[in-house]
């Protein structure tokens, strides 16, 4: 209602956010376009980038909207036992580093893999997990759970009476109530994951590679580390840079859905149910392409875990300490810019989610190394890259609650004098311990499993464990990689396990 | 003397002029229809809305330009009175020093305060675990704690039940009546300003009447106040 006579909470840490953001996504983006060579134009390899960036991610992201639409359904519509563990797992890709994710499709899909063995025993040909299907069925892996979550919270905002007065009616649900929704839900989720699979430059590197399977990213970051090529990588980062800003203009129009998932623990009363079978074994068969390759990292990681090279323990410890530094800035950033609070600071906290990990990365490196060899700033470049890209996920977890508090206790802060300081040590912190701690936790669980940036810059030397177990896998080694996978997936779910729990312990509000 | 000065408030297309002196030591009620602006005043006395012009002094200080924090003013609101994560003895502590660290002494002080309004023992409970009338003991031991000469309720006890309301208007005579501060007290309910107040004002037509005592207030009421009374 009044405006507010006094801010109580101070200003100029947001300002410093803010600055901070703005350098690393408009500053190494006004370095790449400068060290550009724009007269050298597009080769042919470019565009057969370009185009495969752009087929793999249509495809990808059609495919994941595709097959979550039945399974949302069927979520949406039955009961049953392990249903919320089920949905809950669903949002744990979010959290599981991409390396090990192909591990596991490996160890499934891969040459060796489960699916190979069984096609052979059958006297079938092998398939290949390499090239454009492999990377597609990695993007589909990664991205169906959010999909599926996606829609199943549009099935689950259909008031249930809805589905009352269509079954009083004896109306058809699906063309009444269920397209209406899917209409608008759809186009948002699959432009989402069209966005995640334009800018996923792990799952390329692993799976993709040659000329027939490279994206605009790989081909930066081939451009830069084998060619130290700096005029063309700055050029196709510019290009990775116009998908982005394209892709994300049209997502930020369709208003970004909630990624983590409210009250998805009901099902609707419903009078139309068939084919409960077709159903469960839509779930089953769902359940089963998710969870099979993360029990092989499990059940391939442990004998690997005695094979780990001494090298691979020091980059573990890298990858905590990385991980820990940059949830730490990471959340000093969210609570400062949304402390700050305004339109700017709502402009930068989702400026990194257009910004591209390899893009910024080429701009940092074109920024240093004329300087200091960029080898020597891996890791706190590293740190710094993935706050920030981390940042808007921990602004959307505490922004909504440090504007609650704002609401409802400014005044009484404001009456009883408190300093600046005070208002946030005595009453914001405490207050937002629980998102923060979840935001905390993201932001760590990224960090620790990111396999991007650090790639442009580090040597062996500064290698962290993602890093580490690609080059286990690229040296067929992949007894220890499954090992290097596991230690991986352990220390990033513990991170993220930790950070959320200390938000949790007896904040009773 | 609290006075406003030719004091303007805008908010959009509201408009509320208060030109008027609320005497020191009383318990003043302000009444009036809801959205004439009773709110809106405490929040321009409070230091929350700058006002469009005009001053508002306390004896001979002007208050215009003070931080809310700074202005010795005291405010208890219709809700969020407490910091739900901090315990009551915290909470009233707020009142003494903007900090969760007491000395002994400030935390018999916080203890005394709490006696005061019936709350002895009580300090160790988060708000949550105290019923609606406890919790506007504990804001109300804050304020006394407060030590500031003026003291805003805006509407404070709306939610109770009218007899637990009653009894919170007597503490409010007892401890802040009896202590001699400056009490503005918002209520649309004309029994509450026979109950405790001093002298009463009416806040209609975009303008706050000068106050009279309460008794005259009501046997001879204004053309507006009769409107407003039905």
């Amino acid at each position: 209602m009044a405006q507010r006579a006094v801010a109580i909470a101070p200003r100029w840490p947001g300002a410093a956010a803010a600055a901070l953001v703005l350098v690393l996504t408009i500053g190494t983006l006004a370095a790449v376009g400068w060290r550009a060579e724009w007269q050298r134009g597009l080769s042919p390899a470019d565009w057969a980038a370009i185009r495969f960036t752009v087929t793999q991610a249509l495809v990808s992201a059609g495919l994941s909207v595709l097959l979550a639409i039945p399974v949302a359904r069927a979520l949406a519509r039955r009961q049953f036992r392990g249903r919320a563990a089920l949905i809950t797992l669903m949002g744990a890709p979010f959290l599981l580093p991409v390396v090990v994710a192909v591990i596991g499709l490996l160890a499934v899909f891969g040459r060796a893999g489960v699916v190979n063995s069984a096609l052979v025993w059958l006297g079938l040909p092998a398939i290949s997990i390499f090239g454009f299907h492999g990377v597609v069925l990695a993007h589909v892996f990664f991205n169906l759970p959010l999909a599926i979550r996606l829609i199943l919270q549009g099935w689950l905002v259909i008031p249930a009476e809805r589905f009352r007065l269509a079954a009083s009616l004896n109306a058809p649900v699906g063309r009444l109530l269920e397209w209406p929704m899917l209409r608008a839900v759809v186009p948002g989720v699959f432009l989402v994951i069209f966005l995640i699979c334009l800018t996923s430059f792990a799952v390329a590197l692993t799976l993709g590679g040659g000329p027939r399977a490279t994206t605009v990213e790989l081909a930066i970051y081939q451009a830069l580390r084998f060619d130290f090529d700096l005029g063309r990588a700055a050029l196709l980062a510019c290009v990775q840079f116009g998908l982005c800003v394209l892709a994300a203009a049209v997502v930020w129009r369709l208003s970004l859905v909630d990624t983590m998932g409210a009250g998805l623990d009901r099902t609707v009363q419903r009078w139309d149910l068939r084919w409960p079978m077709l159903d469960y074994l839509m779930i089953a068969l769902v359940a089963a392409f998710l969870f099979t390759p993360l029990a092989m990292v499990v059940w391939r990681g442990v004998p690997g875990l005695a094979l780990l090279p001494a090298e691979v323990w020091a980059a573990a410890g890298r990858s905590v300490i990385v991980a820990a530094a940059s949830a730490l800035l990471c959340t000093c950033m969210a609570l400062a810019l949304a402390l700050r609070g305004g339109r700017m600071v709502a402009i930068t906290g989702v400026l990194p989610l257009a910004a591209s990990g390899l893009v910024v990365g080429t701009g940092a490196f074109l920024l240093v190394y004329p300087f200091i060899n960029p080898a020597r700033l891996a890791l706190p470049v590293t740190v710094l890259v993935n706050a920030t890209l981390a940042l808007p996920f921990a602004l959307r977890a505490i922004g909504q609650t440090v504007e609650g508090i704002d609401r409802d206790f400014g005044r009484l802060g404001a009456s009883l004098g408190l300093s600046r300081w005070g208002w946030v040590r005595i009453v914001v912190l405490p207050r937002i311990r629980r998102p923060l701690g979840f935001g905390a936790g993201l932001a760590a669980a990224l960090s620790m499993g990111d396999l991007g940036v650090i790639a442009l810059f580090a040597g062996e030397a500064q290698q962290t464990l993602p890093l580490a177990m690609y080059r286990l896998m690229g040296a067929y080694r992949m007894e220890a990689a499954a090992g290097a996978a596991l230690m991986l997936l352990a220390l990033s779910l513990a991170a993220f396990w930790i950070c959320d729990r200390g938000g949790r312990g007896n904040a009773d509000l | 003397m609290l006075i406003c000065e030719a004091l303007v408030i805008e908010q959009d297309d509201f408009r509320l002029t208060a030109d008027l002196a609320f005497g020191a030591g009383k318990i003043t009620a302000l009444i009036g229809p809801s959205g004439a602006g009773k709110s809106t005043l405490l929040a321009a006395l409070a230091g929350f809305l700058a006002p469009a012009s005009g001053r508002v002094m306390w004896q001979d200080m002007d208050l215009t330009a003070v931080p809310p924090g700074a202005r010795p003013i005291s405010a208890i609101f219709q809700d969020n009175n407490l910091f739900p994560h901090l315990t009551i003895a915290q909470n009233v502590g707020l009142g003494l020093r903007p900090t969760w660290h007491l000395t002994a002494d400030e935390r018999a002080c916080v203890e005394r305060a709490l006696s005061s309004v019936g709350l002895a023992g009580l300090g160790g409970r988060k708000p949550a675990a105290l019923s609606g009338g406890q919790q506007s003991r504990a804001a109300l031991a804050r304020v006394l704690l407060a030590d500031r000469p003026v003291v805003l309720l805006d509407e404070p006890f709306a939610a109770l039940g009218p007899g637990l309301k009653d009894e919170m208007l007597d503490l409010v005579q007892s401890t802040l009546g009896v202590a001699g501060r400056t009490v503005l007290m918002v209520t649309h309910d004309p029994d509450d300003a026979r109950r405790i107040a001093d002298q009463a004002s009416l806040v209609a037509a975009g303008t706050v009447s000068a106050p009279v005592a309460t008794q005259a207030f009501f046997e001879a009421p204004s053309p507006a106040l009769s409107a407003y009374l039905g």
